[in-house]
């Protein structure tokens, strides 16, 4: 993903720096170390905790009861909505386009983070690694470049380039009159996303790949090893932990990024309309503010699992 | 043990958070709809904002310019005399009508918003539904100061329905529209058609068509559709062709069902996208809109049917947002003919919808009284006079179109000829709703699914916005 408002990059554990008890170690047995007692702990944690509830526990709370009502954006159901139990929950199970958006939400995810930025990016930061220092801050300006430009500016630059008349894209292949944004509305999305999302794993990577000891590569090199087995065999070990982290953050953020509404507004006709931007065509479009917090319950629900499965396997590792 | 904690901390947050939500949802207007209708009347110092979608040198900016250079202006100067300070803030858009609306309901749910605002006279029923808006007589406090106005004497009982819902007056209406097929005269010299073409039924349309499709680069009919353009494809499209089979969207309470005028209309649509004389991929675009407007203006679209704003202000040849510079002799214009010869609702040979907008009043505003006022100036004769500043326009009042329309001959071609035998939308609130399941079902057909699978599926849909099968006409 892309958003500007992407968090930051948790501290990682590297692995092969080994022990699993690594910087939390202090926390196993919680005696009261600082010596502040219960009361003024308490004390501390509880501007963070405010926080937390009034930002994040709140309107997930506040989203899982509008989504058991069927409240709406205007007419009666806007004054006096009523509970309606979970009847919104059943109607997304037997919704094609709920299900259209998934679908296209994981295809989104699997073409543009997993393979499109995942790829991308470690093959700058492997390629980047020996070029001299001038050629690769340039090129990593640039890739940093579509990383923080705003969404609206950079959305309305790929509208341009895909344009049907007088794009950008067509003038360069030649093809005047191709409607790209809507004859391939995911594909376009997909390089979109690739585009824009490269640069966090190309950083992610490139620190990473300064944690493969240099002497493991340069014995690769000796026994005639092939950039492929280096890669497989003394690189990729090395990174596991790294590639699993970055697969992650970038799975997240790519299935709740709504910048495709920008380019396409999920259409024509539903066939680039992504979960967010369904939840919005929902809730803002159609006024159905309970279905659609219902749906984003369910997304809330799916983002949970797949960071579940990511924390089991990072521990399984460890 | 870390998670057991934190689990509790986030139990005891999620309990206090949820008994902070109760009874929260669903703006429970006790407190507005008890407030002093005659609060602030006296106030020396009044601060107004008054909503549109429109904005100078964009969208709609004839009207916008009126209101900040001249209507504003001159109602200050007006409430000068009186002694009292005005200010008015003129909070302009210039998005796309769902965009603009859908702005406006979050403010007003939230109790704030502009204190005068327009809206499309279809959005009346739900705004009214939500409280969002009231009656004007409640927000006015007196009965008698709204219903003596003068004004509404000079504005027909159809256009009076633009502003209310269930017989009672929400807003005051800004004037209404007709629909008609625009046509590219120079394009149909070419094609050998006439310079007065008038079709009589939609095989005369197809096959005017087909001879402008013999032109190169030229998309010959623009029918909108789809469900980028929102309501200008259910106005623009559905409706006058739906009017043209002898059904309407709702009679004697009952939506269009998939019934056989539906499928009729899903034909049409079929017949024009899918044998190369629309352009079935402008449809889907999200901008389509504007960009039929350019390609008729650049002489690329021979026949789309559009309302007289399409006459004022796209192809105006100064203000307009696709100038024609030479419109007068190049764009001519013919009644919608029904189906066939007399297959039109009421028997009709020809047929169109019409529509329009209203200014209503914020329930919530500071200053109800005041508010009344600037309505009345504004809808007065001498202001909706100047608002044409020159030009012409059908209005809300007859006083006014009896003087102004003689001089433009496609306005007074409107009013003389189409609003006779025009239709309007119902004023209901789940008119929405179904419009938005008939532009899914043009954007299913112009996507090529078949009419058959378009309707049932309209079908479906129309059931569960009308709230259930005995809502809807199918058969």
């Amino acid at each position: 993903m892309t958003s500007a408002s992407a968090p930051p990059v948790p501290a990682e554990p590297v692995p092969g720096r080994g022990s699993g008890r690594r910087s939390g170690g202090g926390r196993g047995p919680a005696r009261d170390v600082a010596g502040l007692g219960v009361g003024r702990a308490l004390g501390f944690v509880a501007p963070a905790m405010l926080l937390i509830g009034a930002f994040l526990i709140f309107p997930a709370l506040w989203t899982i009861y509008i989504g058991v009502t069927n409240y709406r954006l205007t007419g009666v159901e806007a004054v006096s909505p009523s509970i309606v139990g979970l009847s919104n929950y059943t109607k997304a199970l037997n919704d094609a386009l709920f299900h259209n958006a998934l679908w296209l939400t994981l295809l989104f995810v699997l073409g543009s983070a997993i393979i499109g930025q995942n790829v991308l990016g470690f093959t700058l930061a492997w390629v980047m690694r020996r070029t001299r220092p001038a050629v690769r801050r340039t090129v990593e300006a640039f890739v940093l470049l579509a990383w923080i430009l705003p969404s609206t500016v950079v959305a309305y630059l790929w509208v341009a380039f895909y344009d049907r008349d007088g794009g950008t894209l067509n003038s360069l292949l030649g093809t005047p009159g191709t409607a790209w944004l809507i004859d391939y509305p995911m594909a376009c999305l997909v390089v979109f996303n690739t585009w824009r999302g490269t640069a966090f794993s190309m950083m992610l990577y490139s620190s990473a790949l300064q944690a493969v000891p240099p002497s493991q590569l340069e014995s690769a090199r000796m026994v005639g090893a092939s950039g492929w087995q280096t890669l497989r065999d003394v690189v990729f070990p090395h990174i596991r932990g790294h590639v699993l982290t970055n697969t992650l953050l970038i799975s997240l953020w790519t299935a709740n990024d709504f910048s495709p509404f920008l380019l396409t507004k999920g259409g024509p006709n539903h066939e680039s309309e992504t979960v967010p931007v369904y939840i919005y065509n929902v809730a803002l479009q159609g006024g159905e503010l309970g279905y659609s917090s219902a749906i984003s319950f369910l997304l809330l629900i799916a983002n949970l699992l797949v960071s579940l499965v990511y924390l089991r396997l990072l521990r399984r590792r460890s | 043990m870390r998670s057991l904690s934190r689990l509790t901390t986030a139990g005891v947050l999620g309990a206090a958070a949820l008994a902070l939500l109760t009874g929260c949802l669903g703006s429970s207007d006790s407190g507005s709809g008890d407030q002093d209708a005659n609060r602030n009347a006296d106030a020396k110092k009044v601060e107004l904002t008054f909503g549109s979608n429109s904005v100078k040198g964009g969208k709609s900016s004839a009207g916008a310019t009126f209101v900040e250079d001249v209507l504003i202006p001159k109602f200050v100067a007006d409430q000068k005399g009186k002694g009292v300070d005005v200010t008015v803030k003129f909070q302009g858009d210039g998005s796309d009508d769902e965009v603009y609306k859908q702005k406006l309901s979050l403010d007003l749910s939230n109790k704030s918003g502009p204190d005068l605002f327009q809206i499309d006279g279809i959005w009346v029923g739900e705004f009214a539904q939500a409280n969002y808006i009231k009656p004007l007589t409640d927000t006015v406090g007196d009965a008698a100061k709204v219903d003596d106005w003068d004004g509404w004497k000079q504005i027909p009982e159809s256009v009076q329905a633009l502003g209310s819902y269930n017989g009672q007056r929400y807003g005051v209406p800004g004037g209404t529209d007709g629909r008609v097929l625009y046509f590219n005269k120079k394009l149909f010299q070419q094609a050998g058609l006439p310079a007065d073409w008038q079709p009589k039924s939609w095989a005369d349309i197809i096959s005017a068509g087909q001879a402008l499709k013999k032109i190169a680069g030229v998309t010959p009919i623009q029918i909108n559709a789809g469900t980028a353009m929102g309501e200008a494809t259910t106005m623009q499209g559905v409706l006058p062709l739906l009017v043209g089979t002898g059904a309407t969207v709702n009679s004697d309470g009952k939506w269009l069902g998939n019934n056989e005028q539906l499928r009729q209309v899903l034909d049409f649509y079929h017949q024009v996208y899918s044998t190369g004389l629309g352009d079935p991929v402008l449809q889907r675009e999200a901008k389509g809109r504007d960009k039929s407007f350019a390609e008729f203006a650049a002489n690329k679209i021979g026949i789309l049917l559009e309302s007289d704003y399409f006459w004022r202000s796209v192809v105006e040849p100064k203000e307009g947002v696709a100038k024609m510079a030479d419109r007068d002799t190049a764009v001519g214009w013919a009644m919608i003919p029904a189906r066939q010869p007399g297959a039109g609702v009421k028997g009709q040979d020809f047929v169109s919808m019409s529509g329009g907008g209203a200014t209503v009043i914020n329930p919530n505003t500071k200053f109800p009284q005041q508010a009344w006022e600037f309505l009345q100036f504004m809808n007065s004769a001498e202001m909706v006079k100047e608002s044409l500043a020159g030009a012409a326009k059908i209005t809300q009042r007859s006083d006014v179109n009896s003087e102004v329309l003689k001089s433009d001959p496609m306005l007074s071609f409107v009013a003389e000829k189409v609003l006779p035998i025009t239709q309007y939308r119902p004023g209901r609130a789940e008119y929405p709703k179904i419009s938005a399941a008939l532009q899914q079902a043009t954007a299913d057909v112009v996507g090529g699914k078949s009419t058959d699978a378009a309707a049932a599926a309209y079908g479906k849909a129309v059931e569960t916005a009308a709230g259930g099968k005995d809502k809807v006409n199918s058969n």
